[in-house]
């Protein structure tokens, strides 16, 4: 599992320019929307929706750093290898493909990770300053939520590709997946900005798992006991959704004919 | 020249040829235009949670800042639908399919916006116009022949204008191959800062976003003279009206960036 995912790390570390092209594209929309944040939350008086400032700060660069590691995106290669019968290398692999698939993309966001969260968080810190947690427990509670939030996206992007046992063409889906994640994973804004019962009806998802949590407990919007339970409901949709995906590549499989020799 | 078609007609076949293609698919081309309204539905959620908050932002209703959100949806989908293919142009080089491009006796740009011409994104335009009429309806305007001129010219503009910064912002794949997301930080960045009023950025990023990349006058100083308040960042009303200088050093620059591109391009392959 562990070459599995050094592989999938050193694939997209080849690619030098687009991680610094996308790393600079991060920085700027990150630049507009906490410009956006910040005059909101000036208008209301210094606070909205109960983050301040210097909140709103961390919240728009850790966000922006961790959405290409989360991925909250169009992706669709498992889709592809479904459609042209790639897929059949994969089922003949001693390993689980959902293991092997998962620990490609844990290699993959490890790489995003590291150069593509950095520069938005430096950046972004020199220009707007960042808030300074203030529990020494707040940073190690991030990237463990961090990294199920990277799970739990695997988890959701995988059920998507794997409709293509079903359906001739997944971009309808996809589409529609990536319209909802946009909206209730907290990349456009904050849940807690949206009415109350659209807010409640987010965390009914596996959504804000993905982005809003991880960003939330790193503000210490959840601390301690409440900080334990968000990232309780992180690692059950992770389970959730992983056993979910099993069962559909199982039955998949059973009506899957590869054509040719 | 008598039996060589002209450009227009060659360019004619090459677009009519792609839309038929696209639109023979109907359920999958009805799907597409769903999906693409879906992207503007997207935005239009954010604005709607930030004036959930606030029932103003420095000074403009919900209502006032639909109005720069129409606009700039409009001129920014058909921007796309004219130009959005170059965004394509990375994978051309790669795969060398810009060779063949540039043996061809038609210029490159041309050939590169009718390969991939994409129908479905006038479902963008269409959800585009719709909240631009619901919006000037809802804001109230105090309608002069002048300010309804300047509500029919500003969507033309716009598309100009984001045109062009795209063609030009294109440029910088025939130098970085892979430097597509730099583009796009130019492109979709550019749609994302010119729907909201120009006073919640810092003035200096304002001023940029005015004077060097004209994006102020996409939908931001029009929205401002059309519903008849005055700028908070401090620029007269009358530079609203000039928007079609704007799309002329746009253009201009583009013309500049392609040229340079192309001429610097030698080739991928070995």
């Amino acid at each position: 599992m562990a070459a599995l995912a050094g592989a999938g790390f050193r694939r997209y570390a080849t690619y030098r320019q687009a991680t610094i092209a996308g790393a600079f594209t991060n920085t700027v929309f990150g630049v507009i929307k906490l410009s956006i944040l910040l005059a909101v939350a000036r208008q209301a008086g210094g606070t909205v929706a109960g983050y301040d400032a210097a909140a709103l700060s961390t919240y728009t660069w850790a966000s922006q750093g961790l959405i290409s590691a989360v991925w909250l995106f169009a992706w669709t290669p498992i889709a592809t290898r479904v459609r042209t019968g790639d897929i059949a290398i994969d089922l003949a692999r001693p390993a689980h493909p959902v293991l092997v698939w998962l620990a490609e993309d844990l290699g993959r966001a490890g790489q995003a990770l590291l150069f593509r969260f950095a520069v938005p968080m430096v950046a972004g810190g020199l220009i707007f300053g960042l808030r300074a947690p203030t529990r020494w427990l707040t940073v190690p509670l991030f990237a463990v939520s961090a990294v199920l939030a990277i799970a739990v996206s695997f988890g959701c992007r995988l059920l998507v590709n794997l409709t293509a046992f079903w359906l001739l063409d997944v971009r309808g889906v996809s589409t529609l997946y990536v319209v909802a994640n946009n909206t209730l994973s907290g990349l456009l804004v904050p849940v807690a900005f949206f009415p109350g019962w659209a807010s409640r009806a987010a965390y009914a998802t596996p959504f804000p798992s993905m982005l809003q949590v991880p960003t939330d407990i790193l503000v210490e919007r959840h601390v301690g006991a409440t900080a334990v339970g968000s990232l309780a409901v992180q690692a059950g949709w992770v389970v959730l959704l992983l056993a979910a995906a099993t069962w559909m590549l199982a039955r998949g499989t059973r009506r899957l004919v590869v054509q040719g020799g | 020249m008598a039996e060589r078609p002209g450009w227009g007609r060659a360019y004619g076949l090459l677009l009519w040829s792609r839309i038929a293609a696209q639109v023979s698919y109907r359920r999958s081309f009805a799907l597409d235009l769903v999906g693409q309204a879906a992207v503007v539905l997207l935005d239009l959620i954010e604005m709607l949670a930030v004036f959930h908050q606030v029932p103003v932002l420095t000074g403009f209703t919900v209502n006032d800042v639909l109005v720069m959100f129409g606009l700039a949806s409009v001129g920014f989908a058909l921007a796309d639908l004219a130009v959005g293919q170059v965004d394509g142009l990375g994978e051309y080089v790669r795969t060398g399919t810009l060779d063949i491009m540039l043996v061809r006796p038609l210029p490159v740009l041309g050939q590169l916006i009718t390969s991939d011409l994409q129908v479905r994104r006038l479902g963008r335009v269409a959800l585009g116009l719709g909240v631009l009429a619901v919006a000037v309806t809802r804001a109230g305007v105090d309608w002069t022949p002048g300010r309804v001129l300047l509500l029919v010219l500003t969507p033309f503009c716009g598309m100009i204008i984001f045109a062009a910064l795209w063609v030009a912002a294109s440029s910088v794949i025939f130098f970085l191959v892979e430097g597509q997301e730099f583009v796009s930080s130019v492109t979709y960045g550019g749609n994302y800062l010119s729907r909201w009023p120009f006073s919640v950025f810092n003035l200096a990023m304002a001023r940029l976003f005015t004077f060097v990349l004209p994006n102020a006058f996409v939908a931001y100083l029009p929205a401002v003279a059309i519903l008849g308040h005055t700028d908070p960042t401090g620029l007269p009303g009358w530079l609203a009206w000039c928007g079609p200088l704007a799309a002329g050093w746009t253009a201009g620059l583009a013309a500049l960036a392609w040229r340079t591109g192309l001429r610097r391009y030698v080739g991928a392959g070995g």
